[in-house]
């Protein structure tokens, strides 16, 4: 098994180069398959022996394929930190991912990636970083989470705000419970619609925005989740001060290709699989209300 | 006598109001603290004040004759809780309880109807900013109702 070494000084939201073959699946073994709620689930997957692991940036995502079945783009929500093991958690809602749901340790699955942009971690050194995590979007933010807490000494505030559907539905719980004992992050989660035995906040995430800390003209804020939230986030930030130049946004579109040539992704003169998932919001600001073809 | 006008200036709900206003705002403030459990307001109740909390967690309740009271949003630090005093025929739409020890700055209402009849700049200034305040409740209620992390969402 080699490594592939990162580009080096490529800047903050500088991802590595795509493989060299960028349409061939590699097969990765999975050696952790399980559930995180009653319809979302994670794949730990490891390299089968002699091939190669290519570094992956926070923020990215990988194609995985099943033999037979088809082939669908999944975030990374595992370290970027440790490459040989690709963590991917999503949601069992198409074909593909139903029958993902149900693979096992021991079982192939098909790589291909890492592809896309990457989240400024780097870039957002010296400022008060805001996470806003809506549903499953909390597996594209966990890498850079991750990243940031490994140096957490060269950030202001880190403040994480999570929204769910329902507490059954919250992602991550044991990470989300390390992360508020081990590091100086403040986590606000909160659920749309209560159950009996939940007593944390209850609201749309936006709701969370007021009322938490940081300085507006020194933040810099990663949004992840269903692109309704997104605009709503984004309108309350700025609301708080928070400069549109500051925000960046990770979009989900009907990927296929993942390398801008099939053209499934377009989202104006943009293709989210290579110009994207993660976006200045400036960027993007004025497609983001318009229906996905 | 001390004043509250003090902790109200810091507050960004008094933020581009004059000092004058402030002070007159103050004047129909108290500090108020609310243990857990406590409710603060009733569904139902006359509602003749609103609420800057500025410590702790209120959640926002509706009766159901069937089940326990539906938590439909929580408030936390620094916001701004009630509006119901604002509006005829004043009376509380849902119940508010603390759900843990909360500390507030309490705002009568009845007396700043009161000064905001005789100052209408006041009155000007105070529905620019509940105005601000409901759009952003209404923004949040109608999110809600979208259900925007639907199951048949990938996010």
């Amino acid at each position: 098994m080699t490594l592939a070494a990162p580009e080096a000084g490529k800047g903050a939201a500088a991802a590595p180069p795509p493989a060299r073959d960028p349409m061939s699946p590699t097969p990765w073994r999975v050696c952790r398959a399980f559930r995180e709620t009653d319809d979302t689930f994670t794949l730990e997957l490891i390299p089968e022996p002699g091939r190669e692991v290519r570094p992956f940036a926070a923020g990215q995502f990988n194609m995985l394929y099943l033999p037979g079945i088809g082939e669908v783009p999944i975030s990374i929500s595992g370290d970027p930190a440790y490459p040989h093991t690709l963590v991917h958690t999503t949601r069992a809602v198409g074909a593909v991912t139903k029958k993902m749901a149900a693979i096992r340790r021991g079982d192939s699955v098909g790589v291909r990636g890492p592809f896309g942009t990457a989240w400024p971690v780097e870039s957002s050194e010296g400022s008060d970083v805001v996470f806003v995590a809506g549903g499953i979007g909390l597996a594209p933010l966990r890498p850079a989470l991750t990243q940031l807490l490994s140096r957490r000494e060269r950030y202001g505030r880190v403040v994480l705000l999570y929204g769910a559907r329902t507490p059954e539905d919250i992602l991550f719980r044991k990470t989300l419970r390390e992360w508020r004992a081990d590091f100086d992050l403040e986590i606000h989660v909160t659920v749309d619609r209560a159950t009996r035995d939940w007593r944390g906040n209850v609201g749309v995430v936006t709701s969370l925005i007021p009322r938490v800390p940081f300085e507006p003209g020194h933040t810099v804020a990663m949004i992840c989740g269903p692109e309704v939230m997104i605009r709503y986030t984004v309108m309350e930030l700025e609301r708080r001060g928070v400069g549109p130049d500051r925000i960046h946004v990770s979009l989900e579109r009907n990927m296929k290709c993942a390398v801008g040539f099939c053209g499934h992704c377009q989202l104006g003169p943009h293709f989210v699989c290579k110009d994207g998932p993660v976006f200045p919001y400036e960027k993007v600001a004025a497609l983001l209300n318009q229906r996905e073809v | 006598m001390e004043t509250l006008e003090p902790l109200l200036a810091e507050h960004p709900f008094v933020r581009g109001m004059n000092q004058s206003q402030i002070e007159t705002i103050a004047g129909c403030a108290s500090n108020a603290r609310f243990e857990t459990g406590q409710y603060l307001f009733r569904e139902g109740e006359e509602a003749n004040q609103f609420y800057i909390l500025r410590k702790g967690r209120i959640a926002i309740e509706a009766a159901s004759p069937t089940r326990d009271p539906i938590v439909i949003h929580t408030y936390g630090d620094g916001e701004i809780l009630g509006w119901s005093w604002l509006v005829p025929p004043y009376r509380w739409r849902f119940s508010g309880k603390a759900l843990e020890l909360t500390r507030v700055l309490m705002l009568d209402g009845k007396c700043l109807r009161g000064k905001c009849e005789r100052d209408h700049d006041l009155g000007y200034e105070l529905l620019k900013r509940f105005a601000d305040i409901l759009a952003s409740r209404l923004d949040a209620a109608r999110l809600q109702l979208i259900d925007m992390y639907d199951k048949g969402g990938r996010r």
